[in-house]
């Protein structure tokens, strides 16, 4: 190599470095360093007042033997994902399903369905979903006009997590807007090909729809199961904090909050974090792993 | 010829009411807020309030823990503005890095960029506050605004999406011209990439906005308040009596945000579905 190439070679290189530097230093200093002191944090005793006291495993046996409250935390957690996950794209896909045909009200319908997810995060929906579940709100007038029962929402455990499923449920307008987008790939042809040879609307949904959107499907399962397993901000704000009734409500984030930040054992909320991030990790590489055999990536023609 | 009629009616009927039963709660909200207090959970399944009042307003307007509401609006747009433009801009830099200029190790930074959006915030929140505590940060927006000027991972891969469409003809006879690297970022690529950036500081905007998680740990004196932390002061406070600025503060809360979503409904619609981005 010449002299002059491999001064091109390093000015390249330093320019390169140069552009992306603010991304390797806040990666350094607030993602890489914390995920390594939370991994060192996790094996001490810490309360931020004295300095951090190796414990060993201490927080980890706690957590699996002796800590009633966090297998309640993982049962709620793993009950709430369970059901927010497949309801949410069930209902994004339906919806898109609808929306992907030619009309001029499609931008408004649009619109009305992913206002909910863009509003969704704030704490003034919070209040308001806490108020309409209320003793006398909304859904227990609705209940009522239905003959149904009125439900106590806040008094039964079952009960006030269906409340947050709803909440997470009434915003599925990202993924189907992700959908949309995947509906409009399919070439059209291929429905027309499906046609002609007869097929009827549940055949083409499974065997066209399904199988071209299969690599979209996978992306949404994972974003929306690593967003459900980390939801901490609708509990904390309807429950006040308190992961009530009968920590019905206590979603892991929410019980890591609580030890952490309110009773100040942050090596327990560092263990806890970690359980998290490698329950998260296996699932994804799961979904990953199982994804050949489900899901259908079109081979490349010509262009 | 009839039948495809009935067919229209029949579709646009069941999605309308669909599209109305969704947004029910958002329309009850704001209806109970021009509601007496006494009267919102009285008259619930009434939507037209009986009679219209504004008092609910003028009462949330005065705030709560004696700061007035204008204040808590001031501080959110204070956080918003700054760490929305702190994030397009280093995502821009970062992005053109990645999508514009050749060095060793680049996958493996690209690759760390896409975990780290898949990483749960969980686990660098405990040391996070424990390093900005160190550095004497708690009750400022310094925790809040600094990190945002090293780049959003979201928003980097936006924008370098964005960036590999543009021809990298133009790139080549910039540089023949003598244009080097970042000159050719702010006078090429920048006015290029303005769309991408836009959505960029859409998401920051409501991302930021909403953001509670940051307010609750970093900012502890009233004074310093944004709009929602105040709200949710509001809420632990909650008596009879103050439901009804609590929904009124609400409403104004969610304005805003509104306005932005009418606005720029265009972009943030391709923003999600290009990258899959979260609103």
């Amino acid at each position: 190599m010449t002299k002059a190439t491999l001064m091109k070679a390093i000015r390249r290189n330093v320019a390169g470095y140069a552009f992306i530097s603010p991304f390797i230093i806040g990666f350094l200093v607030f993602t890489a360093f914390p995920i390594v002191a939370s991994f060192f944090y996790s094996f001490t005793s810490f309360d931020m007042l004295t300095a951090p006291k190796f414990v060993g495993l201490d927080n980890f046996v706690t957590m699996f033997t002796n800590d009633p409250k966090y297998w309640k935390s993982v049962k709620v957690t793993l009950y709430y994902v369970v059901a927010v996950v497949p309801l949410r794209l069930t209902f994004a896909l339906f919806i898109a399903m609808l929306l992907a045909r030619a009309s001029r009200m499609i931008g408004v319908y649009r619109t009305m369905f992913y206002l909910p997810s863009i509003i969704g995060g704030s704490v003034a929906v919070a209040i308001m979903w806490r108020n309409l579940f209320g003793d006398d709100g909304v859904i227990n007038i609705l209940l009522t006009l239905l003959g149904l029962d009125a439900v106590r929402w806040f008094g039964n455990p079952t009960a006030a997590l269906w409340m947050l499923i709803m909440l997470a449920v009434w915003q599925f307008g990202s993924s189907m807007l992700i959908f949309l987008a995947g509906l409009k790939n399919i070439p059209p042809t291929y429905y027309e090909a499906a046609a002609v040879d007869g097929a009827n609307p549940v055949q083409k949904f499974f065997r066209i729809t399904i199988p071209m959107l299969s690599p979209v499907i996978l992306f949404n399962t994972i974003m929306q199961t690593i967003s459900a397993f980390i939801t901490f901000i609708p509990a904390f704000i309807i429950t006040k904090g308190t992961g009530q009734p009968l920590d019905g409500t206590l979603l892991y984030s929410l019980y890591l909050f609580r030890r952490a930040f309110q009773f100040f054992q942050m090596g327990y909320g560092s263990a806890m974090a970690w359980i998290l991030l490698i329950v998260i990790a296996i699932l994804t590489l799961i979904l990953f792993k199982t994804s050949r055999f489900w899901v259908h990536y079109e081979t490349k023609e010509g262009n | 010829m009839n039948s495809k009629r009935i067919k229209w009616l029949l579709y646009h009927l069941f999605v309308g009411c669909f599209a109305i039963v969704m947004l029910y709660p958002v329309i009850w909200l704001v209806m109970s807020s021009f509601k007496p207090s006494n009267l919102i959970f009285v008259t619930a399944g009434k939507l037209i309030p009986d009679p219209w009042i504004w008092t609910n307003y003028v009462d949330g307007w005065k705030g709560i823990g004696n700061q007035p509401f204008i204040t808590f609006i001031r501080n959110s747009f204070i956080v918003v503005s700054l760490s929305t433009i702190g994030a397009v801009l280093s995502s821009a830099l970062v992005a053109f890095g990645f999508a514009r200029t050749n060095f060793v190790g680049k996958g493996l930074w690209f690759t760390l960029m896409m975990l780290t959006l898949m990483l749960p915030f969980e686990v660098v929140l405990i040391p996070q506050y424990i390093l900005f505590s160190e550095l004497g940060w708690l009750n400022s927006y310094l925790p809040i605004i600094v990190p945002q000027f090293f780049g959003v991972p979201f928003f980097i891969f936006l924008m370098v999406q964005f960036i590999r469409t543009i021809p990298g003809e133009l790139d080549e006879a910039a540089t023949i011209d003598g244009c080097g690297k970042l000159r050719l970022f702010i006078r090429i690529i920048v006015p290029l990439i303005a769309p991408a950036m836009a959505t960029a500081a859409i998401f920051s905007f409501y991302w930021r906005w909403e953001d509670l998680l940051g307010p609750v740990l970093y900012v502890n004196s009233p004074s310093k308040y944004t709009v929602s932390l105040a709200l949710k002061m509001f809420l632990d406070s909650e008596t009879i009596s103050n439901w009804g600025a609590m929904f009124a503060m609400s409403v104004v809360s969610l304005v805003p945000v509104i306005i932005v979503f009418f606005m720029f409904q265009r972009q943030i619609v391709e923003g999600i579905s290009t990258t899959g981005l979260k609103g």
